[in-house]
């Protein structure tokens, strides 16, 4: 007789290092993309049609979105619990966090870190219930890597200020109501809050993409768009400021991305159980089960470096480059995980009939926004060596 | 107005639930516990009752440690306070036992009105409530599906096969509900994090001058003697249609009282 399976999680006794808060909360979104995300995402993802406004809307009644942050309607949660938060979203699809990364992480977290009292007041809540949905513009055609070059700029007019230029890979950007915008200006790069109805504004969506497709990504174009004085943030200066943001909504991906691979490796245990192979079940076979060991080590270790970087930032001992060891590590072995998981399931995991060609699409996406791995391991080489090698 | 909603722990349902072979009593270590789905109903309606005046909720419990779970269950859903009767004595304890006990708590406590799921769902008797009620003194208004209060009044709705009864009584009262009365809210995160800071006191047997000998195994009228599992589902029963087969099908559903 086989014996009952064990979840890879359980094989490194996780929940016993949550609080019955972590775990409540985590056991709600979980919940949440059981019934409102999972039976519907493969054919969101297959039309590239998320309908945003709705989950935006389910989101904020759930709490997700800017769950971390204090006050305007937040529930502020430790960083533990958002990162589980990450993860079960993740687990349903990248895209889905990905919205939820970009309102609470980015476009809130910009707001509540920098802005002024009136800012946070007209837009804060709002966002937290999903009712206006909010972008974030830093990378451009030309410059990702290396935001210090964007052509994006604020020009004073009066008391008025005017921006030009366009960003690009920007999620959320055809459906937000408000857009954080980083420009040049006379005194260094500057933040802005957006309305995206401002003559002069638009967002394009980027079609044929063949990753994160249950997601929005669009350019934004700005076209001497004219703003009140007050539409600065007032207490970001310089590019410190969205790189703070950045590094906020890397932590999230450190434990989504493990959402991600969790889910392949679980739809693929179940898979090689049900799925015969000459005359036994495939998960009978050594090949096999020394792919599932392999995944759920990677997988483990990168869910207990997450729970130990989310620790440490609850603690607020996490620095920028312990963010690039769990993003660039976490990310890799997921994507890894995924095109393993992919090989379990044979023809069958092309499809959408399954998750795993989906996330490991998604994945790509994720190992290069938010930082790319490129940029992780230079990050990581300069902690080790100290020198710097991005030149 | 004052509501006290009695909860229950219970072994999850969907993990594999078995019995102590030292005691025949329900085996609670191999299994995780919960708040009896049925007693969310309770909570539900006690925090729609409260939201719609100005009332304030407190959950009850009686059991080992691990039962402080379901308070806080309730405390994350919106519930203002807990008080956990655990007192090793009370192992074992019936439906007696258990009315006892609650009723020794209640008294305690200031309520206008106490709710109850309308059983448990692994003991599953549906007797506490009317015992707790004689125990207060107070009316019992058992299996509603609707309640309403007006001023010291409280109105229930009761469904059976063959009628509706419109049952008033004055408070304060015990009311025991259905699943049929509202749909139980999932915990918001607000609501997940408030829970931590609210109020839970812990009272024994000795708080509550109730003798040990008067619960527990030893005192309770009935006991389990023997116990086997159920045997496994059969294949069940294949209708083949002869120009009867929806005949048949509404004969076999009413037999089984689904219709």
């Amino acid at each position: 007789m086989p014996s009952q399976p064990t979840a890879p999680l359980d094989l490194f006794a996780i929940d016993g290092l949550l609080d019955a808060e972590e775990r409540a909360i985590r056991d709600r979104v979980r919940l949440f993309c059981d019934e409102s995300v999972r039976p519907y995402v493969a054919e969101w993802y297959e039309s590239a049609q998320p309908p945003v406004q709705e989950l935006a809307v389910a989101l904020g009644q759930l709490g997700v979105l800017g769950m971390h942050l204090k006050g305007y309607g937040c529930a502020g949660t430790n960083a533990v619990t958002y990162g589980l938060a990450c993860m079960e979203l993740e687990a349903a699809d990248s895209g889905i966090r990905s919205l939820v990364s970009v309102q609470g992480s980015l476009a809130m977290y910009a707001i509540w870190r920098f802005g002024s009292q009136t800012q946070k007041e007209q837009w804060l809540p709002a966002m937290a219930r999903g009712e206006a949905i909010g972008c974030f513009g830093l990378t451009e055609p030309d410059f990702g890597s290396d935001p210090a070059g964007m052509r994006t700029g604020a020009k004073r007019d009066g008391d008025d200020w005017v921006l030009n230029g366009t960003k690009m890979w920007i999620t959320n950007g055809s459906v937000a109501q408000v857009a954080v915008v980083w420009a040049q200006t006379e005194d260094g790069v500057r933040g802005f809050v957006v309305p995206t109805g401002t003559p002069g504004f638009s967002a394009p969506e980027i079609g044929r993409k063949l990753s994160l497709r249950a997601s929005v990504t669009s350019e934004l174009v700005m076209d001497d768009v004219r703003l009140p004085g007050d539409a600065m943030l007032p207490e970001a200066n310089g590019l410190s400021g969205p790189l703070l943001c950045l590094t906020e909504a890397r932590f999230g991906i450190v434990f989504g991305s493990i959402g991600a691979a969790r889910d392949c490796l679980e739809a693929t245990i179940a898979y090689a159980a049900e799925r015969n192979v000459f005359d036994k079940p495939l998960s009978g076979y050594q090949l096999t089960q020394r792919k599932l060991a392999d995944m759920s080590l990677e997988l483990g270790k990168g869910m207990l470096l997450a729970l130990h970087l989310g620790r440490l930032k609850d603690a607020g001992k996490l620095r920028p480059e312990q963010i690039s060891v769990g993003k660039l590590n976490n990310v890799r072995e997921a994507l890894s995980i995924a095109r393993e998981c992919r090989t379990i399931l044979g023809a069958g995991g092309v499809t959408l009939d399954y998750p795993v060609m989906r996330h490991a699409n998604n994945l790509e996406s994720v190992l290069t926004y938010e930082g790319t791995s490129e940029v992780h391991t230079l990050v990581i080489g300069q902690a080790l060596t100290g020198l710097s090698a991005f030149r | 107005m004052n509501i006290v909603v009695c909860v229950k722990h219970v072994p999850d349902a969907t993990a594999n639930r078995t019995f102590r072979a030292s005691d025949n009593t329900v085996d609670r270590a191999g299994v995780d516990g919960l708040l009896s789905e049925l007693d969310e109903y309770a909570v539900e309606e006690a925090l729609k009752i409260a939201e719609a005046g100005d009332g304030e909720v407190t959950v009850l419990t009686m059991g080992p440690e691990p039962a402080t779970d379901a308070i806080r269950k309730s405390l994350q859903m919106g519930a203002h306070k807990g008080v956990h009767v655990s007192d090793d004595a009370i192992h074992g304890s019936d439906a007696i036992a258990t009315s006892l006990v609650l009723a020794a708590a209640l008294k305690r406590l200031e309520y206008d009105l106490v709710l109850c799921g309308m059983a448990s769902t692994d003991g599953v008797m549906g007797l506490v409530p009317a015992m707790l009620a004689e125990r207060l003194g107070i009316p019992a208004l058992t299996y509603a599906v609707e309640v309403s209060i007006d001023g010291d009044r409280v109105t229930v709705r009761r469904d059976s096969d063959t009628a509706v009864e419109t049952v008033v009584a004055p408070l304060p009262a015990v009311v025991s509900v259905t699943d049929q009365i509202n749909e139980p809210r999932y915990p918001s995160f607000k609501g997940i994090m408030a829970a931590k800071k609210k109020p839970v006191e812990t009272w024994t047997l000795a708080d509550l001058d109730v003798d040990a000998s008067q619960v527990g195994l030893d005192a309770a009228g009935t006991a389990v003697t023997s116990y086997q599992a159920r045997p496994p589902r059969s294949s069940g029963t294949v209708i083949s249609d002869e120009g009867d087969g929806g005949v048949q099908l509404v004969d076999f559903l009413a037999a089984q009282k689904f219709v």
